[in-house]
């Protein structure tokens, strides 16, 4: 590691921050009872919903959503040309063991019980969480809350017990905020969604310990679509955490999340994404919060890792004075692509959003920023703020700004800035001088730039980051 | 043909014909453009080079150029720019009707459609060298198939020239286009400035002008480009400026826009040598339904230069501004050194401003960053000065015109300052005139 070289760091302290890397690079053996082969028609979704018993509105949604899916073109205008990589007739839509969610982790089968061990999170649950789904492939294998926030009438469930046993509830809001037809990927999951949490906090419910999530593809030629709805009611907070990780396979592999967030009025939203997905996936996720008065939605977005993550986190401040917040990390490595950004739509008064996205582009790693903030007409005292930075290691590595700013009308604010610059040879010399080898300086220079940004995850998140940076950082210089 | 049918016809509907003065090479290239502007498709909503662009404006159909037909004495008398010029061109409907100069013997500035004949092969080594690569493609190939006329300026290597060349191109009649073409090149350590004007002989004829400005600026020159766009509100623009920078040459391209109902300016900057240096200048203040769409790229080909761009909007009625920029580094430009802001300044509720700032960064040690902005005069700055009697509108004004300033000033040069100041007062009291 890194570290080594340094003469300022004892041996407990290097045990400390020293990681498995083969975290996450490991897989097991599949043995899925439901299986919806290979490609994508409408057999596949008569497939799924057979097997999930879904009800017939659920089937209908799909099927049209599968029409639209199939209509819809590639966003070949400005994305990248490697999403014409993309082949959907080998993509397999559906694996399970056919197994429910079980609500302790001594009822979830051996071997996917060690791939959660190996990932530390049921020592997370027991620690700090309120409550863990963990999905595996499909389905969620595991899922459970603490009994008090089931007492104050607080839902945490997988999408498919949403629909099913919160109908009333999870109807209104579902593809409300991201329609079918948002875009190709989002009509694609709306046809093929299983998995992914519903969340219901109920009206002044402040969870204070966060919930969280973890998606695992452990199959090859795989594609995960899981489905999250979250409503946090009248003055309602939360904060949920997802990870999400993917063994290395030789052909790549497909995630496409739909993520809708609703925030009613007073509420507070905090999602914290670390995604840390093997080179080979392509992580084309979209994800939504829309905020009512007085209300905020907070993306907290680290991206390391996948061949090509398209996601860009928006809100839709649809009430008066609400708040929309984006803050990302990402870390492009050779071969991968992180085209990332933020949507701030003020649909309301007063609104204010604010845009921190921080990258990193090492080796010939790419990094975008797409970002997109929209004040129409009539509306009154809105404020944007939008800083990007990104930060270039090697000669070759690339990286790309892509703001839209749409302001329409007087009395709004809206700033956008944007740097790029490299690490400057004077701090890696100063580094070296005190006896830190050049690849610790470097890391330490890397973890300097995002460590404002680190500090809005959570502790045991940061931590976790800081780790995975350094481990991506590795061998990055000269 | 006759010249009755050319004015009736459409420009979109058949070739043009290349004077047979012109040199064989330059007939070639206009048989040539006009055979690519047929075959580049229309722009689309969608295109992302066209992205926030009102499409609808692009319909010019209705469009004929003309044979001349503007009146030289009285368009002469109007051309009133600057003082005491070194060279004054004045051209109507792309037609010479005035010229004079006390330019040194050794620069050639000349009109386009003379500099073909007497310095063809100077004007093929630079001219329209560059391809369009901001969305206008099509409409820079229907430049290039129907130019007649425009400047060409050559200043050869260790020559300075002191003043300012002076470029009148007026449109007169209804529905008349013109294509303005300037092409400058300076040598080694040679000096120039240039200003363009763009007006219209009336207030109220629909026109419309395809102009492209050619800069080359050799090693260790200096080349100032002013263009002041103030075209009637019946008119529409495209102005394509593309400048190439040589070594420690230096650039300055400055657009003032106050006139025509839809403006595109398309500016493209390639530093092409170590401390070369780029400045990309603009004011703008639209209003009523004025709609400004500005494209810039700032391509950074070598190593070691730099480049600063600096827009500034302030956006009156229900007017609208686009503006799209990009900081392109090549691999291994190093040590590129790129700035890029856009401001706009709100002076109505039902403005609207639209901003793409970019960067594409392919190098690594390099300082690149881009700003945007978008307020409106705060409540503070109007009080201040309501309590030194001014009248509200007219501290609103003054903001205005202090806010453009700041890029006004950069020409560094106090005559050409006051100039465009001049026109940009001009703006003013006619938003105050029309009861903005």
């Amino acid at each position: 590691m890194s570290y080594e070289a340094s003469s300022t760091i004892d041996a407990e302290t290097r045990e400390a921050i020293d990681i498995d890397r083969s975290k996450g690079d490991f897989s097991f053996p599949e043995r899925h009872k439901f299986d919806a082969g290979r490609g994508l028609t409408e057999k596949t979704i008569d497939y799924i919903c057979d097997v999930k018993n879904d009800p017939q509105w659920v089937r209908d949604f799909r099927h049209k959503a599968l029409q639209v899916f199939r209509d819809k073109p590639m966003p070949t205008n400005w994305a990248t040309k490697d999403l014409d990589n993309i082949d959907f007739d080998i993509i397999r839509y559906y694996l399970s063991d056919g197994e429910k969610p079980k609500r302790s982790w001594e009822d979830v089968p051996e071997d996917v019980l060690r791939t959660f061990e190996r990932l530390g999170i049921p020592e997370q649950e027991r620690a700090f969480l309120a409550g863990v789904e963990a999905q595996y492939d499909s389905e969620a294998a595991y899922s459970n809350m603490k009994e008090e926030l089931t007492k104050q009438g607080v839902i945490f469930v997988n999408s498919t017990e949403g629909l099913k046993h919160h109908e009333e509830i999870f109807r209104p809001w579902f593809g409300k905020v991201i329609p079918t037809a948002d875009n190709k990927f989002s009509a694609l999951n709306s046809a093929v969604f299983s998995g992914g949490s519903f969340i219901y906090i109920p009206k002044g419910v402040k969870l204070k310990q966060p919930l969280q999530a973890y998606f695992r593809i452990n199959s090859e030629n795989f594609g995960q679509f899981e489905r999250t709805l979250i409503i946090a009611d009248e003055g309602a907070e939360v904060m949920y955490m997802e990870g999400c990780t993917a063994p290395k396979f030789e052909t790549s592999t497909l995630h496409s999340a739909v993520v809708e967030l609703v925030a009613l009025k007073g509420a507070k939203i905090q999602y914290v994404t670390v995604q840390n997905w093997s080179s080979n996936v392509f992580n084309l996720v979209t994800k939504r919060g829309l905020a009512m008065e007085d209300a905020e939605v907070r993306w907290i977005d680290c991206n390391i890792g996948s061949r090509l993550t398209m996601k860009y986190p928006g809100v839709i401040m649809k009430g008066r004075r609400a708040r929309g917040e984006v803050i990302s990390i990402a870390l492009a490595n050779t071969g991968q692509h992180q085209d990332t950004g933020a949507k701030m739509i003020h649909a309301a008064d007063e609104t204010t959003s604010n845009v921190v996205s921080k990258s990193i582009s090492v080796g010939e790693g790419r990094s975008t920023y797409r970002g997109q903030v929209h004040i129409p007409k009539h509306l009154k005292g809105c404020k944007n703020n939008t800083e990007c930075d990104a930060l270039l290691i090697n000669t070759r590595s690339r990286t790309d700004t892509y703001p839209a700013i749409t302001v329409r009308g007087n009395q709004h604010a809206t700033q956008h800035e944007a740097s790029v610059s490299q690490v400057s040879e004077e701090m890696l010399f100063y580094m070296q001088q005190r006896g830190i080898s050049e690849g610790a300086a470097m890391s330490l220079a890397v973890n300097g730039f995002i460590n404002d940004l680190v500090r809005e995850f959570p502790m045991e998140y940061s931590v976790e980051l800081k780790r995975l940076i350094d481990l991506e950082m590795e061998g990055s210089v000269g | 043909m006759p010249a009755v049918l050319e004015q009736s016809a459409s420009l979109l509907d058949s070739a043009p014909v290349t004077p047979a003065t012109f040199p064989a090479w330059f007939a070639e290239r206009q048989r040539a453009a006009w055979q690519r502007f047929l075959e580049t498709p229309q722009p689309k909503r969608g295109d992302e080079t066209w992205r926030f662009s009102s499409i609808k404006e692009l319909d010019f159909a209705e469009f004929r150029p003309t044979n001349g037909g503007a009146d030289a004495t009285l368009l002469t008398a109007r051309s009133s720019g600057l003082e005491a010029p070194v060279a004054k061109f004045v051209f109507g409907n792309d037609e010479l009707l005035h010229s004079e100069s006390n330019l040194p013997a050794e620069v050639i500035c000349l009109p386009l459609a003379e500099a073909l004949v007497s310095h063809s092969d100077l004007v093929e080594k630079h001219f329209m060298k560059q391809e369009t690569r901001l969305g206008s493609a099509k409409w820079t190939a229907l430049h290039e198939a129907n130019l007649r006329n425009g400047l060409f300026v050559h200043v050869p290597a260790n020559v300075e020239v002191e003043g300012t060349i002076e470029v009148f191109h007026w449109i007169a009649g209804g529905n008349t286009v013109i294509f303005p073409h300037t092409l400058i090149v300076t040598g080694a350590n040679a000096k120039v400035r240039v200003v363009d004007y763009f007006q219209s002989a009336d207030e109220s004829s629909a026109g419309l002008a395809i102009a492209v400005n050619d800069l080359s600026a050799g090693p260790g020159s200096k080349l100032d480009y002013v263009a002041i766009q103030a075209f009637n509100e019946n008119t529409k623009v495209i102005q394509v400026n593309e400048t190439g920078v040589a070594k420690d040459a230096s650039a300055i391209g400055f657009i003032l826009n106050t006139g025509a109902t839809w403006a595109r300016n398309e500016s493209l900057s390639r530093l092409e040598g170590e401390g070369s240096r780029s400045d990309m200048l603009s004011v703008s203040i639209p209003a009523r339904d004025q709609e400004y769409d500005q494209r810039t790229f700032q391509h950074h080909v070598s190593p070691g230069a730099y480049s600063d761009l600096l827009y500034k909007n302030s956006l009156y009625d229900k007017s609208r501004t686009i503006f799209s920029g990009l900081i392109f580094v090549d691999e291994g430009a190093h040590r590129t050194d790129a700035y890029q802001t856009c401001r706009n300044l709100f002076m109505s509720d039902d403005a609207e401003a639209n901003s793409m700032p970019g960067l594409e960064i392919n190098a690594d040690d390099v300082k690149c960053s881009h700003g945007s902005t978008s307020c409106q005069i705060s409540d503070e700055e109007i009080f201040y000065l309501r309590a030194r009697g001014i009248c509200p509108t007219r501290a609103r004004q003054l903001i205005a015109r202090g806010f453009s300033v700041e890029v006004i000033e950069r020409l560094g040069d106090e005559k050409v300052e006051e100039l465009v100041l001049r026109f940009v007062d001009d703006k003013f009291a006619h938003i105050a005139g029309g009861g903005a």
